[in-house]
């Protein structure tokens, strides 16, 4: 198709048609960190800061794709968009995150096909297994109904936004860069699911029901979060990463504030043991994981060298 | 400021945001810095508004073929992630061109030094509507057409409008 060359900014595919190089699953989306400074930070060992990016980019990736299952599912027009704003902005934290990861070892991005257009960001997300993945198992858990969506943007955006205050400070330009902007959108996403948290609470003993039930069946999967692990510890010691175990206080803080708000006991249920002691950060992950992997990742898979 | 630089910043100029085309990259506060390296290199710094938004890559695109069209041979788009984009880098004329738009433009932005403290009530803002200037207006939704807005309704009128966040 041919337009007059005033028209091109018009045609959404004259965009898409200048170049024949295009990896179908990224079109045109070159390097997010093309033009940031990337060097790593004096005394910082790459490997542990891409091992530790990983982790964060895990988190943010799987979460967003369980979120992003909510786009034209959600109760009303209004939540679903904000769903799915919530799951871009998740998007974008993921994509800079992996592309650190890659930039800062470049062993972790898996090896394509040779002629695989794909950037290592998405060979991170879509070449794979379940267990390479890094995330806490709590942003993988099957969704349920919207009570539940609730509970589990309100968690994960109350740990994470503790973490991300005190990533802002992190010695490393990207990582920090990344804290800055993302406080700013988390902040949005845990007061958005804070009061409907808080409404649903207030409900109908329906709605309330609901969230009692959500809680408790999240509430297993939040203690690990505050775990340490090895590549955590490091990272924090190193000045570049955020122990979790530290922002434990203002998180629950938060947290109570929520519920108390909400008038909702803080749950009584024990927490999710890892399997030998391994826990998401480790690689071990549900059976969740995987069949979300085998569906986000089939058509990049069956199409490694994929172009439009 | 060199004329060569003066000319390229003209050209960068006139690149729009692709989703509120009524705003320029330079009123939206997205365009930090441009400059020409000998005879027509030129680099131009833009600073992403959120993490995960689309339009990053198209306003990269036109930056590159309104420069490359204008005769600039190589142009080179650098990503500067820090200080991180807000709201309150949106000029006077672009704030002014958005609620020419019918879209209420932002407050001044919270702070986001240290805790950022949780909010349980809809977000206190003195928002006027963009069709008839009441105050009377309610939030219907946090979330907009794009991350970057929140949806409001005028009581007066009635009208539903746009409203970008303060961030």
């Amino acid at each position: 198709m041919r337009t007059a060359p005033e028209d091109e900014h018009d045609n959404a595919y004259s965009g898409l048609l200048v170049n024949d190089a295009h990896w179908a699953f990224g079109t045109d989306f070159e390097d997010p960190l093309a033009g940031v400074d990337t060097t790593i930070p004096e005394g910082t060992d790459a490997p542990a800061l891409a091992a530790y990016a990983l982790m964060l980019g895990d988190d943010s990736l799987v979460m967003s794709h369980r979120i992003a299952e909510w786009t034209s599912n959600a109760p009303d027009l209004e939540d679903d968009i904000a769903l799915s704003n919530i799951a871009l902005d998740l998007l974008g934290q993921a994509r800079l995150l992996l592309a650190r990861a890659a930039k800062a070892d470049a062993s972790v991005v898996p090896v394509l096909p040779e002629g695989s257009p794909a950037p290592p960001e998405d060979a991170l997300a879509y070449f794979r297994e379940a267990h390479e993945f890094r995330n806490v198992r709590f942003a993988e858990v099957v969704n349920g109904d919207f009570a539940e969506a609730t509970v589990r943007v309100l968690l994960f955006s109350v740990w994470r936004l503790a973490v991300f205050e005190r990533l802002r400070t992190s010695r490393d330009h990207v990582l920090s860069a990344v804290a800055a902007k993302g406080v700013k959108e988390l902040a949005y996403h845990r007061d958005y699911a804070a009061r409907w948290f808080v409404t649903l609470a207030r409900g109908t003993e329906e709605s309330r029901s609901r969230l009692l039930a959500a809680l408790d069946a999240l509430w297993p999967l939040w203690p690990e979060m505050f775990d340490t692990h090895p590549v955590e510890a490091a990272a924090a010691g190193s000045g570049v990463g955020v122990d979790p175990a530290d922002v434990r206080p203002a998180a629950e803080s938060v947290l109570d504030q929520v519920l108390s708000a909400a008038d909702v006991p803080r749950p009584e249920v024990a927490r999710r043991s890892g399997v030998l002691g391994r826990t998401g950060r480790d690689g071990m992950h549900g059976e969740a994981l995987s069949r979300m992997l085998a569906e986000m990742q089939s058509v990049a898979r069956t199409h490694p060298r994929g172009q439009w | 400021m060199s004329r060569t630089t003066e000319r390229a910043r003209r050209v960068a100029s006139r690149v729009t945001d692709p989703e509120l085309p009524m705003l320029t990259l330079v009123d939206l506060g997205v365009l930090r810095d441009i400059d020409v390296v000998g005879d027509s290199h030129v680099v131009v710094d833009i600073t992403p508004t959120y993490s995960g938004c689309p339009a990053m890559a198209a306003m990269r695109d036109d930056l590159v073929r309104e420069l490359t069209g204008a005769g600039f041979d190589r142009v080179e788009v650098r990503i500067s992630l820090h200080p991180a984009w807000t709201t309150d880098w949106i000029t006077p004329a672009g704030r002014a061109a958005l609620a020419a738009a019918g879209i209420s433009p932002p407050g001044p932005a919270p702070s986001t030094h240290g805790p950022i403290p949780l909010t349980l009530l809809p977000t206190a803002r003195q928002v006027r509507c963009p069709q008839c200037d009441s105050t009377a207006t309610e939030l219907v939704s946090e979330f907009g057409s794009t991350s970057c807005k929140a949806q409001y309704r005028c009581t007066s009128c009635l009208e539903p409008f746009d409203h970008l966040k303060e961030i």
